[in-house]
């Protein structure tokens, strides 16, 4: 019998856990989640919670126990160790694991204390956060809201942008607007990496007077003065700044000396192996692949990599790989949204903002938690 | 431009997004003062954007080369 080991229960290991049980009997394999909490966040309901949306607790965060097939065995403990070369994770309280296939991921971190001055910024990057956030915002009388970000890569890129649109759309609502002035700092020369759909979002964000600063990559910010600088030498005085946090890998792959630069697991942008060690598979925000740190991308991957160790164990061998693909929602507020889909050989195409893409939006945020965690999508 | 040493190696074919400036940037953040950078985009937007934005950021463009199928910018870390 061969023990599959998933290291981190979020959105990617979820998937790959529940894919393989459904494919492998308990006498094929020992399947293994290990997740730090018992708890799985549907962090995409951040940005919804920031924004006053009374969301259901069931909607942003259920029991990881009762996502996972009944076939995984679950373990809430904290890895503090992965040695591929000796091929075992140690674990905090139950010490060693062992395995014959072992998935890593941990997802990503957040570290805002790497801006200086970063205290008087607020982020959705966070389920706390957002709460506060979402104080603060009800509470605004008016002024300059600057929305930026503090480090690259970060989860989800459209995320800032979109949350620039929503900021219209909150404060429209609250009959303020007028009071508002929104101001997004693009890390590119565009508002969005690729140039179609950049110019979808600039249309959108020119029609809401969303002012919009172009190659803005916050350096830090003056708690005091309220001004934020960027790395290019430019600042932006404002008295609500919304700042995306610098991320990290996780602590465990930064201290196993598995990651690049600022924790990123290198891999096979195909395969998803590391390095030389073909039964050691990673998947989602962990690696350091040239797609975006999104649920859709740990989501694909983990479906790739589910087929492929099962074909292993089943003496097949599977020429499936990872094709680069993401699918991505943007909502702009009074119910419209653009959708985008693109892999490595074909670029998003210039999306058209409308009701039906707003509806499918919603829709992926009920069916995350049973088909699209449970592998069946 | 073989005598160029390159000290990172950032393959971004295929990235739409974050794309290869975000991949630039991202690398570049991690690099040391002096470090030179070789980026590979098939991304056609690549060739207004990274040259913007590495002199806007006070950086050097060593040079931008078409290979097969992909473009390569050399940049290096001045500052
Ligand atoms: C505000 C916001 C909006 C977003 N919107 C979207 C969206 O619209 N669409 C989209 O596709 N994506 C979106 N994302 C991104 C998406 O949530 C992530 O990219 C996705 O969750 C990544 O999946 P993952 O499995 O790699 O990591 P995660 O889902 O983060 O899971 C990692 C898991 O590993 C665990 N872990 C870490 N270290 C250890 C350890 N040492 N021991 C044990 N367990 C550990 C963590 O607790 C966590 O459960 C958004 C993110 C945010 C913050």
């Amino acid at each position: 019998m061969k023990r599959i080991l998933v290291v981190g229960g979020g959105t990617g290991g979820t998937i790959v856990a529940n894919v393989l049980a459904r494919k492998l009997s308990r006498k094929e394999a020992e399947i293994i989640v290990v997740n730090d909490s018992s708890k799985h966040i549907y962090q995409p309901a951040f940005i919804y919670t920031a924004l006053g949306y009374n969301l259901k607790e069931r909607d942003i965060a259920r029991e990881e126990k009762e996502l996972l097939n009944k076939n995984v065995k679950l373990i809430i403990d904290n890895a503090v160790g992965i040695d591929v070369e000796n091929r075992y994770v140690a674990l905090e309280r139950t010490g060693k694991l062992d395995y014959d296939y072992l998935v890593i991921a941990t997802g990503s971190r957040i570290v805002p204390e790497e801006v200086p001055g970063y205290q008087i910024a607020y982020h959705f990057y966070s389920l706390e956060e957002a709460r506060r956030l979402s104080k603060v915002l009800e509470e605004f009388t008016g002024g300059v809201i600057a929305v930026g970000i503090g480090g690259i890569p970060y989860k989800c890129p459209p995320a800032p942008a979109e949350f620039c649109c929503l900021l219209d759309y909150y404060f429209t609502r609250k009959k303020m607007r007028d009071k508002v002035e929104i101001h997004y700092l693009s890390p590119l020369p565009r508002t969005f990496p690729h140039e179609a759909v950049a110019e979808a979002i600039t249309e959108m964000m020119e029609k809401k007077n969303i002012y919009w600063h172009p190659m803005f990559n916050i350096e830090s910010v003056d708690p005091e003065k309220k001004i934020v600088y960027s790395l290019e030498g430019e600042s932006l005085k404002f008295d609500l700044l919304v700042m995306v946090p610098p991320h990290r890998g996780a602590k465990v792959v930064e201290e196993s000396g598995l990651g690049v630069d600022s924790g990123w697991i290198p891999v096979d942008k195909h395969t998803l192996q590391y390095k030389e060690y073909s039964e050691v598979y990673v998947i989602g925000d962990a690696t350091n692949l040239p797609v975006s740190k999104s649920g859709a991308a740990a989501h694909f991957e983990a479906k790739v990599v589910g087929k492929r160790i099962y074909a292993d164990i089943t003496g097949q061998k599977s020429k499936l790989v990872y094709d680069g693909r993401v699918v991505c929602f943007c909502d702009a507020g009074f119910r419209k949204a653009i959708y985008m889909d693109f892999n490595y050989e074909n670029p998003p195409k210039k999306p058209r903002f409308s009701y039906l893409w707003y509806l499918g939006k919603k829709m992926v945020n009920k069916l995350y938690w049973s088909l699209i965690l449970g592998g069946t999508i | 431009m073989s005598e160029i040493k390159v000290d990172r190696v950032v393959d971004a074919r295929g990235s739409h997004c974050p794309g290869p400036l975000m991949e630039l940037i991202k690398t570049i953040r991690n690099a040391k003062i002096g470090e030179v950078i070789a980026v590979y985009s098939t991304d056609s937007g690549s060739k207004t954007d990274i040259p913007r934005w590495v002199e806007k950021a006070g950086h050097q463009l060593i040079g931008v080369y078409e290979r097969e199928g992909y473009t390569e910018f050399i940049v290096k870390k001045v500052k």
